[in-house]
């Protein structure tokens, strides 16, 4: 369990790590926390021949309120720094609930925002969480920034938009809407394993129903997964017993997951309806007390 | 301080070294000039090896050396079988390096050497090997109609069938009022020591002597093997075992790596250096269950059992290791537990597949029979209406009828025999301690949502024995100091501190003027090994004879010292004593200071020492009960434990501190089994589980409350010490308290492992209204 060879950059700034990025194409990769390149590296599962190693480029971690109320989350920001972030629950407590999900606190301490984003597992928190949330990411490359969306990232199993000679820079998440009804669930074999099945959702309300929602699963298929038809039934409805049990049904129909060795695709199935509804009574029951700005 | 060291809460020796990472294990051996090998093993479960091309690999900068089978030669050897040696099993053994065909992914096909692991692991990338895959096979079922065969040439996947019968089954069977008959599985999975295997070999051309570390579990076992292997006398290899980070029945077992890593020493002249990485481990390393049981149960009416029946298959995998038929033979050897089951018939079934051999993981076979018999007697109790404590109090061994033979359970010429026990005062004890009449209230859906159930498993189980003796050897030196060398080894249980405390009490001294070394052939020539929680019963009782031997030796020479007859004195706290007289206390580091300065002829030699070896064939049997209550999620499947307890009576404790730590540490590793782990293999027999991102282990974060009660009530007549084992008391009853306690909680029938989530969900959705 030792990696094949490689050679090894560590830039101190951006410019020169997109230029070493743009000088070895697809031979590069980019080092962040290491938390699941490394194993993979080690198991020679990933055989980079050139490891650009960003822990020493300097900009690229940090919270910032961006100009409309939302949050700019530098890439390199460690997951234990959003969760310890005394802040974020108020400004985004959805993404605040999602963090400590992660791994053990061991691998939040070294793990990166951006690291998580970009390694795409199916089964990640950060990933379905900023898709349900609308957030941005800004991709930089030597021919300068892109901006994608976290809907549009994320393109099948392990799969996303990044190119070969870009880094994500920055994650851009909207500002958190007044009012706004959340929750985050999840099933796992063990505390701090990736979920078998999870549910990242939102709903706004207009008094007692339901004006817009978002509901994404994760651990469900090759991407986060957002089931619009069941977002389509909660609108306009009251989060009673009688919708609950609908989006659940709808959910666990909508869904095509595979099977794997933890669980089978009719357990995500019926687990990703169950969540959803648990999930959804949760947001209700918590009201809007302690739901941010 | 106690009166005695036995029986104190005393804390380990070891552990500073073991807590703090201050221990020296093998990967900490570093060696001038020392190389280092990676294996490359099959990524086929079965397949015809055409040819294997090492030219690119050896031209590799840094590398060393690249062999092969070819290399080995005339020195061939297979792994040998040491236990359970069921006939037909020798004709299903592992070589050190594949012959002609590759039987399970992870089988070793060559060897690469070189100055880094690094460039080691590069050049088994270089290495070609030109596969021919056949079929394989991955199921017991299957592998019983012989379509595809393991070894071709042997004809069959059947390597060995052993056949326990007492009374006569067939006959109550007839007249029962009650039958039942179920088949059971238990899954496989195995243990996963901290600390994965490693070996440092070093022939010193000069001598021509061999040194290898990182032995453990059995050394002079390993060292007979390997010596004969390289054709080396005994007494020219080495074998230490340095610190050890855990076994649990796997580590220090003879694998291939065993041959391959010192056949390299010799060969190359040079230190070589192999550690186990945990996919190697999962993947080569022995695994162990996997036994699958149509159990048949015959009983009275009012619950009186009265026979039982057995098919038992163990899934061998590709090869026979070390234990031979020993997981599946165990399973059989203790299935009728605790209880008075006069006619009992079984046969078992050796079976092999294309997976990594099969060996012991603490408990081994009687962790599942647990699980068969305690399941089955819950049904029987829900099928014949009767409480089920009552029906397993009802049939219980008593006193009275102990020692109780049950008869000839295993493939050996001693029969089982239950030695001492008061089975429904632990039965008693442990309900009492879980206040279990008072839990009886919450079985089924509660208010906070999920279904609630308890579990009960009682459980007997063999210690010591096995293998007959341990020896120990005991020398006085500078100031009183005791050093006591042990034949056997230490897998991290405490040896150090336990056998310190056996020793100060039998030889009269403090604790603190003893130091225990162990570990290492050159300590003593013969050895057994540390497993069946031997060690104290063993080891154990092997100090005491040798301290007993060494204080009569101490006396006589202080008698002689001090111009009186020996029967006037005694050792007490490191002082030779005349107790009803004046006379003062002579120090023992006085009387070795005088031995060692001014000894004359006449008074003898400056040597205090004594060996002494403990010698039974007698087997001990522990016993006790696990409870569990668990709450079951209907909709996800999750398995909550909420509180365990673990009752055992070890006929009398050394140290009470370490029997917790075995006992706890036990259950955890039980739990996880039963709940957690699975080897899994998928498609073309590829293992699925080769991290531990898959294969899942209890971690600090998933232990439940556990609970335990250790009980002194039965010490062993058959042991000076009156000491049993209590290294695996804490799992055998996991499997079979667990299944319990989940089909109670749910109205289901638990037949099979692991509680995973999607199985109890499909249980569920089975029962018809989840
Ligand atoms: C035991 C364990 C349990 C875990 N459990 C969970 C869990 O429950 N949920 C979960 O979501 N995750 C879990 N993880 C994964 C963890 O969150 C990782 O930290 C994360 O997936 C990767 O982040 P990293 O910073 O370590 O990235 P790295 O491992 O360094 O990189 C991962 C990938 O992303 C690329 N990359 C990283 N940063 C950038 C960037 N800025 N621009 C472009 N590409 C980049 C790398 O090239 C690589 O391909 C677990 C990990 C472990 C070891």
């Amino acid at each position: 369990m030792k990696p094949a060879p490689f050679e090894y950059y560590c830039p101190e700034t951006l410019d020169e790590a997109v230029s070493l990025l743009e000088q070895h194409g697809d031979d590069g990769k980019v080092l962040a926390g290491g938390q699941s390149f490394m194993p993979l590296m080690s198991l020679r599962l990933a055989r980079p021949s050139v490891i650009v190693d960003l822990n020493r480029v300097s900009g690229l971690d940090g919270i910032a309120a961006n100009g409309d109320g939302g949050l700019a989350i530098g890439a390199l920001t460690r997951q234990r720094a959003l969760e310890r972030d005394a802040e974020l629950p108020a400004r985004n407590p959805l993404l605040a609930a999602a963090v400590p999900l992660i791994g053990h606190f061991q691998i939040r301490n070294r793990g990166t925002v951006g690291g998580s984003l970009v390694h795409a597992d199916p089964a990640a928190e950060l990933p379905a969480v900023t898709v349900a949330l609308g957030a941005d990411f800004v991709l930089t490359s030597a021919g300068g920034e892109r901006v994608v969306s976290a809907a549009d990232f994320y393109l099948g199993y392990m799969a996303t938009a990044i190119e070969a000679n870009e880094v994500l820079t920055e994650i851009r998440v909207p500002a958190w809407k007044a009012g706004r009804l959340w929750a985050i669930d999840e099933v796992s074999r063990r505390k701090g394993d990736f979920a078998m099945v999870g549910v990242a959702l939102w709903a706004d309300m207009d008094g007692a129903n339901c004006a817009d929602a978002c509901i994404t699963l994760f651990g469900v298929g090759g991407e986060p997964v957002r089931v619009e038809k069941a977002e389509q039934r909660l609108k306009g409805a009251a989060l009673d017993d009688a919708t609950l049990k609908e989006v659940e049904r709808i959910v666990s129909e909508e869904l095509e997951p595979d099977s794997d060795i933890h669980a089978s695709a009719l357990y995500r199935r019926e687990v990703g309806g169950v969540l959803t509804r648990r999930a959804l009574r949760a947001a209700a029951e918590r009201g809007t007390e302690g739901n941010g700005a | 301080m106690a009166e005695t060291y036995i029986g104190a809460p005393i804390k380990r020796r070891e552990d500073v070294r073991f807590i703090t990472g201050t221990g020296t294990y093998v990967d900490d051996i570093k060696l001038p000039h020392m190389v280092h090998a990676a294996i490359l093993r099959s990524p086929h479960a079965h397949a015809r090896i055409r040819d294997i091309d090492t030219s690119r690999a050896e031209a590799l900068p840094g590398v060393v050396s690249v062999f092969t089978l070819k290399d080995i030669g005339e020195l061939d050897a297979t792994v040998p079988i040491r236990m359970y040696k069921i006939p037909g099993l020798d004709k299903y053994l592992q070589p050190s390096l594949a012959r002609d065909e590759v039987r399970y992914v992870g089988e070793p096909v060559a060897v690469a050497v070189a100055e880094s692991r690094y460039l080691a692991e590069d050049a088994l990338d270089a290495i070609d090997v030109d596969y021919e895959v056949l079929q394989e096979v991955m199921d017991v079922r299957e592998a019983m109609e012989d379509k595809v065969l393991v070894h071709e040439h042997n004809g069959t996947n059947l390597a060995g069938v052993h056949h326990v019968s007492i009374g006569d089954a067939d006959k109550a069977f007839a007249e029962a009022d009650y039958t039942r008959r179920e088949e059971f599985r238990v899954h496989r999975f195995t243990g996963n020591p901290m600390e994965t295997r490693g070996i440092v070999a070093h022939f010193d051309r000069g001598k021509g002597e061999l040194r290898v570390y990182g032995a453990t579990k059995l050394p002079h076992l390993n060292r007979q093997t390997i010596a004969a292997f390289l054709q080396l006398p005994e007494h020219k290899c080495h074998f230490e075992e340095n610190d050890v980070g855990g076994g649990f029945g796997i580590r220090g077992e003879l694998y291939p790596e065993d041959f391959l890593i010192p056949f390299a020493s010799v060969r190359l002249g040079l230190p070589v250096k192999w550690i186990e990485d945990r996919r190697e481990h999962l993947l080569a390393a022995n695994h162990s269950r996997q036994v699958t049981c149509e159990l048949e149960i015959a009983a009275r009416k009012d619950g009186t059992l009265l026979a039982i029946r057995a098919q038992i298959y163990g899934d061998m995998g590709a090869y026979v290791r070390t234990h031979g038929g020993l997981v599946p033979c165990s399973t059989g050897a203790l299935l009728t537990g605790p209880y008075r089951i006069p006619n009992y018939q079984a046969k078992i079934h050796c079976v092999m597949t294309n997976k990594t051999g099969l060996g012991t993981l603490r408990a081994p076979g009687r962790v599942e029979s647990c699980f068969y018999r305690e399941r089955m007697l819950d049904m029987m109790a829900r099928d014949l209406d009767l409480d089920p404590v009552e029906l397993r109090r009802k049939n219980l061994v008593t006193p009275e009828e102990i020692p109780y033979e049950i008869g000839f359970t295993r493939p050996s010429a001693h029969p089982t025999i239950l030695d001492s026990g008061d089975y429904a005062s632990a039965l008693r004890q442990a309900l009492e301690r879980f206040e279990y009449d008072e839990m009886k209230g919450i079985r089924g859906l509660q208010e906070d949502g999920r279904y609630h159930g308890v579990g009960l498993s009682y459980f007997v189980k063999n210690t010591g024995g096995l293998e007959p003796y341990e020896g120990a050897r005991m020398v006085v030196g500078e100031g009183g100091g005791v050093s006591v060398f042990l034949s056997i080894a230490q897998l991290g249980q405490g040896h150090e501190t336990a056998m310190a405390q056996i020793c100060a009490d039998a030889l009269g001294v403090t604790m603190d003027a003893i130091s225990v070394f162990h570990g290492n052939t050159d300590l003593s020539p013969f050895g057994w090994g540390t497993f069946a929680s031997r060690g104290t019963v063993m080891a154990g009782n092997a100090v005491h004879l040798t301290a007993l031997q060494l204080k009569d030796k101490i006396l006589e020479a202080a008698a002689r010292h001090l111009d009186v007859d020996a029967s006037g004195l005694t050792l007490e706290d490191g002082n030779i004593v005349q107790p009803g007289t004046e006379a003062p206390a002579l120090p023992l580091g006085e009387l070795v200071a005088h031995m060692r300065e001014s000894i004359t002829p006449e008074q003898g030699v400056p040597e205090l020492e004594a060996t002494a070896y403990y010698n039974s064939n007698n087997i001990t049997h522990t016993y006790g009960v696990h409870l569990a209550h668990v709450a079951v999620d209907p909709e996800t499947g999750v398995l909550e434990v909420l509180k365990y307890l673990v009752v055992e009576d070890v006929g009398r404790v050394v140290n009470p501190l370490m029997v917790r730590g075995q006992t706890v540490g036990a259950a955890v590793q039980g739990i996880g089994g039963v709940v957690l782990e699975e080897l899994v293999y998928g498609e073309s027999g590829q293992l699925l589980t080769t991290t531990f991102l898959d294969y899942l282990l209890p971690t600090s974060t998933d232990v439940p409350p556990i609970d335990d009660l250790v009980l002194e009530e039965a010490p062993s007549p058959y042991n000076p010490l009156g000491v049993k084992g209590a290294g695996e008391g804490g799992i055998v009853g996991t499997a079979g308290a667990l299944g319990n306690a989940v089909s109670n909680a749910l109205g289901i029938e638990v037949k099979d492992l692991p509680l995973s989530p999607d199985r109890v969900r499909a249980w569920i959705r089975a029962r018809g209204d989840g």
